[in-house]
Parts: C-alpha cells; sequence; structure tokens
C-alpha cells in the first residue's frame, strides 16, 4: 500500500527530540521515521509535546484532528500488522499515546486540567466516582460552593427535595418541575458562561508560555496567578456542571 | 503466498461465515454442501465424533441431548451469569462445575468449554477455507460484537486458538459491516449501523472520512436478539398446549425444539405474509395449530424491539448527534428483516434504512475487507484505517467497593491509563488490585474482569513504594497490564486471576489434546482427496477404454495413455499428494481429446478443451465451488 507522504503533518519534532531511525538509520521524526516508515520506540513525553505542541491552551482542533488522523495512518497496529513483534509492540504503545493524548487535548476542559496538572497542581476530584467513595467512607468530602451561588443553591437542592419527595409518594406538581426546569437552564447558561471565561484565561497563559519562548523572563508569581485562576474556574465549572446532573437525574427519575 | 491468506469470519449465535478478498471484493466461501451459511450448531454423532452446522441441525430435534446451539450467549459468562438464559435455553451445564470455573456443557457424557465448540464451528469454517483455496489457512480476522466485554473477547479469541487459528484482529460486527458498506460506496459522512442478530444487538455510529472509518460511540446488549422472539413464541405454545390440551412439554426437549423450528419457520414466514400457520405434531399422536397474524406477531414482539431504543438514544448522546445529522443507517443482522423492526429503525433516524446488502454476509464480508488491510491492502482498500472505540468503561475498585474509572467508554482504541498505587504497611510485598468493566458507580454492579496481584514490590517502609501500573485496551478490545515498581525500577510481577475465562495453560491443553495434529490432518485430508480423485479419473478411462470412442484414438496415443495410466496407478496409493496430483493433472491432459470424442458432436463443441475428469463426471471432489445439494433433515 502507497502511503501518503507526511509533508502535511504539522507535528515537528522539537529540534532536541530528533533522533536516527533504529533501521533506516536517517535522521527521523519523533513517532516514525519520514525516510522509511518504520515506527520508532516511544518517547516518554507528554501529550502537548507527542503533538510537537507549545504547552498552550489555545488550540485548533481541526489542525489537532488532521494531524491526529495522519498519524493514526502511521502508527495504527494494524497499519503495522505484518512488522516484527518489537515494531508491533511500539506500534500498539505509540497508537495508544496517540488516542490519548488526542483525546485528553481535543476537549477545552480535559485540556486545561492536563496542563494543570503538568504544571503541579492537584485538582479537586469533582468526579461522581470521587463522591460516592467519600459518601461510602464517612468522610466528609470538601465542596467549595461557589460564594456567589450559595443562596441559589440552597433553594435548589430544598426544591430537589421536594421534588422527590412528591415523586416517591407518586405525587407531580408540574409548577415545581417548571421551576426547577428553570434553573436547570439558568445553571446551564453559567456553565457556558464559565467556558467563555475559561477561554480569556487561556488566552493570560498563553501569552506568558509566547513571552517566555520569546526569550522575556517570567515570574513564577505571574504564573501561579494564571493557574490559580484555572483551577478556580475549574473547580466553579466542576460544581455546576454537578448540579445540572443531579437536577437532570431527579426531573427524569 | 497461498498459506499467508487471511480470511475472515463471522462467529454468529445463529450461523457463521467465512470470507475472503478475491481480487479486490470481499466473497463468502460456500461449505461443501454448497451454502454460504454455516448453522452454529454442534452436535456429537453415534459415533461421538463432532457433526457442525447443516449436517448437526437434525441432532437438535432427533437426539436433543446431544446437540448445542446459540453457544455464543454463554461465551465468557460464568454460572451465575447464565442463570437467566438457562430457563429459555437448553443448555445442559456440567454438574460438577465450581463457582468462578469456566461453564462446561454437556453433549452426550462429554463436557465441553463453550470456546470449544465455538471452535468446532472455527475449525469448520477453516476447513471450508482449505477445501476452497486448496491450501492451509492458519489466520483469520474474526468478529464479535461490540458490545462484548474483554471476557467475551478473550474467549472468542480462545476459540479461534483452539481451532488452530492465530487470531490477527478481533473486529467489531457493526464497524466490519460499515468496511464492507463503505467499500461499495467510497463516499464521507455519518452513518449508524444497527445490528440485529440472533442473539446480540450492536447500535454504531461511525463517521467516514477519506478511508477513515472512525466509530464515535457504540452500544448495545449483548443478550438481545432473534433468540428471544422464539422463545416468546415458544413459551405461547407451550403454555397452549398446557392450558388447552394438558400437555406439559415444557421438559420434552425433542418437542420444544420441534415447536422451535416452526415458530423461526414461521417468524420469518411473517416478514414476507401477511399470517403465517403453525402446524406442530406433538407426542401422543395431536397437533398444534395456530395462525399468527403479522398484526398479533408485531404486538407480541414490540418489547423486545423495543429494548434497542435506549442503546440507540444513548449512542447518539454519547456521539454527541442529533438523528437528523445521520446521513445513512444500514442494516445488519437477519432479525432487521422483520418489518417492524425496520419502521422502528425509521422512527428513530428520521429516514429509510439501507436494505441492500445481505444482512447475513456483510458482517463476513466486512471482516474479510479488515483481513485484507491486515494483510498489507489491496488496491480497494487502499487508504482504509479502522478506528473503534471500546464500548464500556473501565476500571478499579476504590475504597468503599467504588468503581473509579480510567477509560472511558467510546475511548478509540488502543487506549491506556496509569494509576499509581503505593504500600499500606512496611514491606509490604503484594498490592492487590480488582479490574472492572462496566458503567455503574459500584464495584458490584460491574462486570469483574481480573483481580491482579503485584508481586515481589521490594521491602520499604509504608507508602513509600511507587508503583505505576499500565492498562492498555488493545485494538481487539482486550486488555492488557503492566506494572513497574518506580523507586527501584523493578518489573512488579503480575498475577492474573480472570474472574471467567481459560487460563493459557488450559488453552495450550485444549489445543493438544483435539486438534493436536491439525497441520497432519490436512496433509493426510489432502492425500485422500487426491486418491479419491485418482481413483474417479480412472474408473472413467475404464469406461472410456470400452466406448467407441476408444477405437478412435491412434495407437500411439493409446500407448501414451497407458504409459500415464500405469505412472498413477503407481503413485495412487503413496503418501505423496503432489505425486498423485500431478500424475492426475498428466492423465487429464493425455486424455483430453478421448473425452472430446466421447461427447456426442453437439455437446463435443460445447465441451472443446474441457478434460476427461471435467467432462464425464462434473466436478470432483476438490473442485472449488462444489454447488452439491444440501443436505436436509
Amino acid at each position: 500500500m502507497t502511503k501518503p507522504f507526511l509533508t502535511t503533518i504539522t507535528a515537528k519534532p522539537a529540534p532536541e527530540e530528533t533522533q536516527t531511525c533504529w533501521s533506516c538509520g536517517t535522521m527521523r521524526a519523533v513517532h516514525f521515521c519520514e525516510s522509511c516508515g518504520k515506527v520508532q520506540p516511544p518517547a516518554p513525553v507528554d501529550y502537548f509535546t507527542f503533538f510537537g505542541l507549545p504547552r498552550k491552551l489555545t488550540l485548533d482542533v481541526a489542525v489537532l484532528d488532521k494531524d491526529f488522523y495522519e498519524l493514526s495512518r502511521r502508527l495504527h497496529p494494524d497499519i503495522n500488522a505484518r512488522a516484527g513483534s518489537q515494531e508491533q509492540e511500539w506500534s500498539l504503545q505509540q497508537s495508544s499515546r496517540l488516542n490519548d493524548a488526542h483525546r485528553t487535548l481535543k476537549d477545552p476542559i480535559k485540556r486545561t486540567q492536563y496542563l494543570l496538572k503538568l504544571e503541579g497542581v492537584e485538582l479537586e476530584e469533582q468526579s461522581k466516582s470521587a463522591t460516592e467513595r467519600a459518601r461510602s467512607t464517612g468522610e466528609l468530602k470538601k465542596q467549595i460552593v461557589p460564594p456567589d451561588l450559595l443562596e441559589e443553591v440552597f433553594e435548589l437542592n430544598m426544591q430537589l427535595e421536594e421534588l422527590r419527595t412528591q415523586k416517591k409518594m407518586g405525587e407531580d406538581d408540574p409548577a415545581l418541575i417548571e421551576e426547577i426546569g428553570r434553573q436547570k437552564l439558568e445553571l446551564e447558561e453559567k456553565h457556558e458562561a464559565l467556558l467563555d471565561e475559561l477561554r480569556t484565561h487561556w488566552k493570560t497563559w498563553d501569552a506568558l508560555v509566547g513571552r517566555e519562548q520569546s526569550g522575556q523572563p517570567v515570574s513564577g508569581e505571574e504564573r501561579k496567578q494564571a493557574r490559580d485562576k484555572m483551577v478556580d474556574l475549574l473547580n466553579r465549572r466542576n460544581y455546576i456542571r454537578n448540579l445540572v446532573r443531579d437536577v437532570s437525574e431527579a426531573l427524569e427519575n | 503466498m497461498a498459506s499467508d491468506r487471511i480470511v475472515g469470519i463471522d462467529l454468529g449465535t445463529t450461523n457463521s461465515l467465512v470470507a475472503f478478498m478475491q481480487g479486490e471484493s470481499p466473497v463468502v466461501i460456500p461449505g461443501e454442501d454448497g451454502l454460504n451459511l454455516v448453522p452454529s450448531v454442534v452436535a456429537l454423532d453415534e459415533k461421538n465424533q463432532p457433526v457442525i452446522g447443516n449436517a448437526a441441525r437434525k441432532y437438535l430435534t432427533e437426539t436433543p441431548e446431544r446437540a448445542v446451539y446459540s453457544i455464543k450467549r454463554l461465551m465468557g459468562r460464568g454460572v451465575d451469569d447464565v442463570q437467566e438464559e438457562l430457563k429459555f435455553f437448553p443448555f445442559r451445564l456440567a454438574e460438577d462445575l465450581q463457582p468462578g470455573e469456566v461453564l462446561r456443557i454437556k453433549l452426550g457424557d462429554k463436557t465441553f468449554t463453550p470456546p470449544e465448540i465455538s471452535a468446532l464451528i472455527l475449525r469448520q469454517l477453516k476447513r471450508n477455507a482449505e477445501r476452497f483455496f486448496g491450501a492451509p489457512v492458519s489466520k483469520a480476522v474474526i468478529t464479535v460484537p461490540a458490545y462484548f466485554n474483554d471476557a467475551q473477547r478473550q474467549a472468542t479469541k480462545d476459540a479461534g486458538r483452539i481451532a488452530g487459528l492465530e487470531v490477527l484482529r478481533l473486529v467489531n460486527e457493526p464497524t466490519a459491516a460499515s468496511l464492507a458498506y463503505g467499500l461499495d460506496k467510497k463516499q464521507n459522512g455519518i452513518i449508524a449501523v444497527y445490528d440485529l442478530g440472533g442473539g446480540t444487538f450492536d447500535i454504531s455510529i461511525l463517521k467516514l472520512h477519506d478511508g477513515i472509518f472512525e466509530v464515535v460511540a457504540t452500544n448495545g446488549d449483548t443478550h438481545l436478539g432473534g433468540d428471544d422472539i422464539d422463545n416468546l413464541l415458544i413459551t405461547i405454545a407451550l403454555d397452549d398446549t398446557l392450558g388447552d390440551l394438558g400437555l406439559d412439554l415444557r421438559r420434552n426437549a425433542e418437542a420444544v425444539q420441534a415447536i422451535r423450528k416452526a415458530v423461526i419457520e414461521a417468524k420469518i414466514a411473517l416478514s414476507s405474509q401477511p399470517s403465517a400457520k403453525l402446524d406442530i405434531e406433538l407426542p401422543g399422536g395431536k397437533r398444534y395449530l395456530r395462525e399468527i397474524s403479522r398484526e398479533q406477531f408485531e404486538q407480541l414482539i414490540q418489547p423486545i424491539i423495543d429494548r434497542t431504543v435506549g442503546p440507540c438514544k444513548q449512542a447518539l448522546k454519547d456521539a454527541g448527534l442529533k438523528p437528523e445529522q445521520i446521513d445513512e443507517v444500514v442494516l445488519v443482522g437477519g432479525s432487521t428483516r422483520i418489518p417492524k423492526v425496520r419502521a422502528l429503525v425509521k422512527e428513530l433516524f428520521h429516514r429509510d434504512p439501507h436494505t441492500d446488502l445481505n444482512p447475513d454476509e456483510v458482517v463476513a464480508l466486512g471482516a474479510a475487507v479488515q483481513a485484507n488491510i491486515l494483510g498489507g491492502g489491496s488496491e480497494a482498500t487502499e487508504n482504509m484505517l479502522l478506528l473503534d472505540v471500546t464500548p464500556l468503561s473501565l476500571g478499579i475498585e476504590v475504597a468503599g467497593g467504588v468503581t473509579d474509572k480510567i477509560i472511558l467508554r467510546n475511548s478509540t482504541i488502543p487506549a491506556s491509563a496509569t494509576q499509581f498505587y503505593t504500600t499500606q504497611i512496611d514491606g509490604q510485598a503484594n498490592v492487590a488490585i480488582h479490574v472492572l468493566q462496566g458503567e455503574r458507580e459500584l464495584a458490584k454492579d460491574c462486570r469483574s474482569l481480573a483481580r491482579f496481584d503485584l508481586k515481589g514490590i521490594p521491602p520499604m517502609a509504608a507508602g513509600m513504594a511507587r508503583i505505576e501500573v499500565k492498562f492498555l485496551i488493545d485494538a481487539n478490545g482486550i486488555l492488557n497490564v503492566s506494572a513497574r515498581e518506580q523507586r527501584s525500577g523493578k518489573e512488579a510481577e503480575i498475577q492474573v486471576q480472570p474472574s471467567y475465562g481459560l487460563t493459557d495453560e488450559q488453552v495450550e491443553g485444549m489445543i493438544l489434546d483435539s486438534f493436536d495434529s491439525a497441520e497432519e490432518d490436512f496433509r493426510q485430508r489432502q492425500v485422500i482427496e487426491a486418491r479419491n480423485e485418482a481413483a474417479t479419473i480412472l474408473a472413467a478411462l475404464d469406461k472410456g477404454k470400452k466406448s467407441p470412442a476408444w477405437g478412435h484414438l491412434t495407437t500411439d496415443e493409446k500407448k501414451k495413455i497407458a504409459k500415464m495410466e500405469k505412472a498413477l496407478i503407481a503413485v495412487q496409493s503413496e503418501d505423496d499428494y503432489q505425486a498423485i496430483r500431478k500424475s492426475i493433472d498428466e492423465l487429464n491432459q493425455g486424455t483430453t481429446r478421448l473425452a472430446e470424442l466421447m461427447m456426442d458432436s453437439a455437446v463435443s463443441v460445447a465441451l472443446k478443451g474441457k478434460t476427461m475428469d471435467e467432462a464425464d463426471l462434473g466436478e470432483g471432489p476438490t473442485a472449488p465451488h462444489p454447488m452439491a445439494k444440501a443436505e436436509f433433515e
């Protein structure tokens, strides 16, 4: 099978990553040899580096997708099914890495979380399983309610409780359901607004990375501030997302 | 090169097929009976020899305790999982089964695990392919329901190994269907594949772009299909006979099988007729007569086919798509012939589904396409690449019996996740990990895949060890785990106890037990077939010598033929099949003129150039397309 020549791939290795191909000895790309096409042993790099990207958060998903498909055509186990066993093993590792990286980077929230993790931030676990776990172990889970939402959340929780009780009794209060539905819509709007706000923080972060790349100093305090803002936003966003989920469940059940 | 041929196999609940890429298009390989479908039925004959496919069907009614069907329902499942199935299927489990042990099914007085029974079906398909190619086949792509979990996939792979096949890839059935479909169309867009077969239901949504077949979401039910419709109709018939005739036939396996056969025929008829009649002979000389209208039938099956709605909606939701955004809907599986099912699909996706592909064959054809891709591709498959997903989330059990999901469903595979573990007490040498698959929050509600014991952790203070465990789902959708203690750099040893499944040693033993001599078997079969062919051509020659045509040959021609005849007789009893073949071919060539002369003038024009073997006898036992009449019960 003839393979398309990969000049189209935007993912270029950083110069220090360039090495020679284990098979034909020519200079090669990070993941496969541009000369002979052989899959190379995986390098322990982060997801941004895997795609040859700087650690910036504003990202053209269409370009990412295109690189993902082109790299899939070189790294996927099906393409390398007739290679030697060592190369097949590398193909499996490289393509799982490719898929993991693509999945993480294409999603704005996962991408931000991943970057923060790379920056050493331990994010509060807000997943449902974390909540369940905390509940079952009796551990009091720290749920930071965003102050501006306190009153609203209190009210909403009361209404949800009422709805659940009514449902148990087999009763139906259309006015209550409508009211909760309206609040759900509001929460969803807030959720969207938070995502917009997150994007402006990306720009701040990306500007710092850009300055660093051009050799200008960036203080630790500046980095910390940019990080902290994103952490705060993610926490608020997770909180609202969980609320929306609870409301949906209460309405559906 | 012939030995490198990779076949595509659809190992179905009801029927199985084998296909390969002939030139630029996939074709199904027929069996010796000339039929494409091999019923997934295995029986033991009077001599305890396994009988497979159409030949095994008669045993279902004659000696039901020596036959089994729908074994796919039991693949990769434990005793506790199958209690529900046992109410409806005449599976006879071995009495001495231990909890956690792989199921064993009784056939006569022997017992077999589900992978072994599937292996017998696979071996039959392998033989059909070998017969077709005249060469051994050792590599295959096998399809599985997209919604199959890890244990079910592993069991299918084991079955391949037991049958003497190297399983190069397990491909999801709806995805395979899309390959066969996409090969024809060569277009971009979003397609939904609705696959309702004999025992399983899958819905997959794919993006097709520039040869990449990317699954964006899949969902399904591995225990939903035509079988359930059959069982419902059987239950009604049994209730009727109990109520009206006072005849309890539930324990009468023979009668149940007779009813099953009749309701399946009625079900099929109802797809093209407004009504169908059931007329079943019952023990004691009574008959069960009943007419079912299509309307009644549709009412009856509504609850069953409605069970496909939830998975379809979930798949759309996971894909982030509205029904209007689906460009095409492809139907797969025999049960999609039911008009009511088609109507439901139309309602769900707001468009008429495609019905131009044979829903029984499209999965096998797609498997052949994938086999071709793995074999290096051809012009037809150039640039084609399949990106599939894992149907179920992978998780590990954490404190409080909660599932912590580490790879979410619908993640493109291969996919991996890395977890770090540490020790709780000083000098602790082992860490136990419980791996789960499923969407539920609590570990007990998920499917237990395996318990891993990390062993040989170097002694250090509690909490000091940092063990990196890597979970990797490969392109077959099967989980692989590796672990390393990071501080010492020591590879931690992993001991896997699959929750249900055969160990490597067990699989190895099964291969050795029954298929020790697969290669030798094949060689012997070839010798036997060549000998048979030699005998036929020699007999035909004897007949020719007595015909008037013989007199028309020159002395020289007769001498040559006699010499070749002698040569064939000399090698006929030897074990060298190639020598026998060579002599057969020579004699065939040498008798071409005799064969022509033997035909009357009119026929001889039509058959000019044919060899004696073909002219006189039709297809020999090794002809590639033996369209002999099917065996009927």
